[in-house]
């Protein structure tokens, strides 16, 4: 099987640096809520993020990103464990954190009734710096707002709200910045747009930590971690991850798709079938199955188009996704 | 000190720029102070009565005529007979009916004695006992009239004079009452519900990964209230001078000095329910059941406290608006100086320093 995933299902953490050297370090993190800790937030987490690099958690709405961040920005408490940014501990030493970190939380969170200009100063006071001392840090982005900033934050559109946002995260040159779910609700164009801002400022030396539930957005990160259910299911670059997947892939496409997913699901050497785009994918025990695919959907009097393709992020989450729920059932059995 | 100063004045944009908050804080004291001046009053003038005059000789129409003309009755309907009464109170037409015995002028120039009736509408009780009250001294300063050149032996007459004061307007109660409550209101509520929103918006949660102080932002928010309200102390003073001729009698320099301590009062009580709370309907409604009402019912302003059975009697005193209500009386009406009030202002300082120091402590510094 793969080697990330070891036999509990678990992602084993690399052992942790000295700590120094990482911008952000997460030991064996654990956060419930409710009042029998009956919501497992997040289940022994542990990674560590390089200075200077981009680093995404990406994960569906649920998984325990947004409590992962908030407990990194020092406004949560963890269960258990310890987690370090920039060498300070989020418990100890929030104060100091909180003066060196950037961080735009999911929801739009600035004064909707101020303008863009009012806020940006705004923020600019509140961090004891001023518009013009990091200009250059936020110039590219701001620039783009600039025409509109007499207008109130609350009649922004989506993308501009997110580029006003992350002016203000920005404004005072953080060390490391936390983006929770920056790209959701906005449009492609605006998203695109906001990853090349990503890259530009990693380019400056910012540490950036962020969560998408988009997959296809994994790629522009340096390394990501997959989470699901408040657990690590993989850590390491875009490419590696994709490398590891396991199985072969195969796109099939017919006139009639939905009596072509049931009839691949009852094909024997059929690991994984399910809808992605036009197409199905269908990740294959071998590759002797691969060839007798064809054989077997002709049978069934299907016209299928078959290509092999190379797996992305989304295949190998469903993997992933697949692997740890059927290793946790029989565990259970 | 300059991060403090920006967030003041982000506070001052929040507040200029809805409507509706500038209405509240700046428009309310005037609504309320009109509105008790001329509208809601417990005063009794021109009550409508009727009169049943079995004697219809000079005296008893010279009566008839002072208590028409005095400002308190407005003789609506002279009626005939017994039968008639009681339709015209159900009707509603009148408050009272005057009741003058057959030979009125007789008895009294012969058996120098005669007695008048008085029949009030009791539904409201206050209103009847004004009423009777009103007519009693009328129909006494009548007799006066009548006996002056008259030796009667063993009278007592009883000379009362209104201190502070001598019109018994009602103004002289309700200014104080006002004060308190529109300070309580602004200066709580609307704390507590802008402190509250910061949370609710999820704007706190970006203000908490700052390095400004927590407990510096709870005060930034604070101050423009603390302004706003000493605007209204302003307005409130100044109509109630003016418009309703209610005096200042006293220092107006310890008037404003109390003002200042009960705000902030009503200040730490606002962060100490924004500390609580975790939604603006929440805020809003603590506000109102805790403070608003103990305010309106255990102040002394509507109801006398000293009426009031033991327990609420003792209840009274955790009210801060209790104590401003003594001292802006002590004050403004009976010209009182520091000595007379430094009880109140002293329990006024331990409750501030009180509620302040829960509120501070309870205060989060982070999400949960």
């Amino acid at each position: 099987m793969n080697t990330i995933i070891n036999q509990e299902g678990n992602y084993n953490p690399p052992p942790l640096g000295d700590g120094g050297m990482d911008a952000v370090v997460v030991k064996n993190i654990s956060k419930t809520y409710g009042k029998k800790k009956e919501v497992q937030a997040l289940n022994n987490i542990s990674f560590s993020v390089n200075p200077g690099e981009l680093f995404g958690i990406i994960g569906p709405d649920g998984a325990g990103k947004t409590s992962l961040f908030r407990i990194l920005t020092t406004l949560l408490l963890a269960d258990e464990g310890a987690a370090t940014v920039d060498g300070f501990d989020v418990v100890k030493d929030y104060k100091a954190i909180r003066k060196r970190v950037g961080y735009m939380p999911g929801r739009f969170s600035l004064y909707q009734d101020l303008t863009v200009e009012e806020n940006l100063n705004f923020f600019a006071t509140i961090f004891n710096t001023s518009i013009e001392e990091n200009y250059d840090l936020i110039k590219d982005i701001y620039v783009q707002i600039e025409p509109f900033k007499k207008r109130k934050a609350g009649k922004l559109s989506g993308g501009m709200k997110q580029k006003l946002a992350l002016s203000c995260a920005l404004i005072h040159r953080p060390s490391v910045l936390f983006l929770d779910e920056p790209t959701t609700g906005v449009d492609a164009v605006s998203r695109k747009e906001f990853w090349e801002m990503l890259r530009r400022l990693k380019d400056q030396g910012i540490t950036i930590l962020v969560s998408t539930p988009y997959m296809d957005e994994a790629g522009l990160c340096d390394r990501v971690a997959l989470i699901q259910k408040g657990k690590i299911m993989s850590i390491d670059s875009p490419e590696a991850i994709v490398n590891a997947f396991p199985y072969p892939l195969l796109a099939v496409k017919s006139v009639n798709m939905l009596p072509l997913l049931n009839e691949l699901k009852l094909y024997d050497g059929l690991k994984d079938a399910y809808v992605f785009g036009e197409y199905h994918h269908a990740v294959l025990k071998n590759d002797n199955a691969v060839t007798g695919l064809k054989e077997y959907l002709e049978a069934k009097n299907f016209s299928v188009e078959i290509n092999p393709v190379r797996p992305n992020i989304e295949d190998c989450f469903m993997m992933l996704m697949k692997s740890v729920s059927s290793e946790a059932q029989k565990q259970d059995v | 000190m300059k991060q403090f100063i920006s967030f003041v004045k982000k506070e001052f944009y929040h507040i200029f720029r809805d409507r509706r908050t500038m209405f509240i804080l700046l428009g309310m004291p005037v609504v309320q102070i009109v509105l008790f001046g001329f509208a809601l009053t417990n005063e009794v003038k021109n009550s409508r009565i009727a009169v049943l005059d079995h004697a219809k000789d000079n005296e008893s129409s010279v009566l008839i005529n002072q208590l028409d003309a005095s400002k308190y009755f407005d003789v609506q309907q002279i009626i005939q007979s017994d039968h008639e009464i009681e339709p015209i109170f159900k009707q509603g037409k009148v408050k009272m009916v005057v009741i003058i015995p057959p030979s009125f002028q007789e008895d009294l120039r012969h058996m120098n004695k005669s007695s008048i009736q008085l029949i009030a509408d009791a539904s409201d009780p206050n209103v009847a006992n004004t009423l009777t009250n009103y007519a009693t001294a009328l129909i006494m300063d009548y007799q006066k009239s009548i006996t002056q050149n008259q030796k009667i032996p063993y009278t007592i007459n009883t000379e009362v004079r209104m201190l502070y004061n001598p019109q018994l307007k009602g103004a002289y109660n309700f200014v104080p009452g006002v004060m308190a409550m529109v300070l309580l209101l602004v200066c709580t509520m609307m704390t507590a519900i802008t402190i509250v929103r910061e949370k609710e918006m999820g704007t706190m949660e970006v203000m908490l990964v700052s390095p400004m102080k927590p407990q510096l932002v709870v005060m930034a928010k604070a101050v423009p209230y603390l302004l706003l309200s000493t605007i209204n102390i302003a307005t409130i003073l100044l109509l109630s001078v003016f418009v309703l001729e209610v005096p200042i009698n006293g220092s107006i320099v310890l008037l404003v000095a109390a003002s200042i301590l009960f705000i902030l009062v009503s200040l730490s009580l606002g962060l100490l329910i924004s500390s609580g709370a975790e939604s603006q309907q929440t805020a809003m409604f603590i506000s109102l059941v805790a403070l608003f009402l103990p305010t309106i019912m255990l102040s002394g302003f509507m109801f006398p406290i000293e009426n009031m059975p033991l327990p609420l009697r003792t209840f009274s005193n955790i009210v801060p608006a209790k104590w401003y209500y003594n001292i802006v009386k002590g004050v403004m009406i009976k010209g009182l100086n520091v000595f007379g009030i430094w009880k109140e202002l002293l329990i006024l300082t331990g409750m501030m320093l009180f509620f302040l120091t829960i509120a501070i402590r309870q205060f989060k510094i982070r999400l949960q």
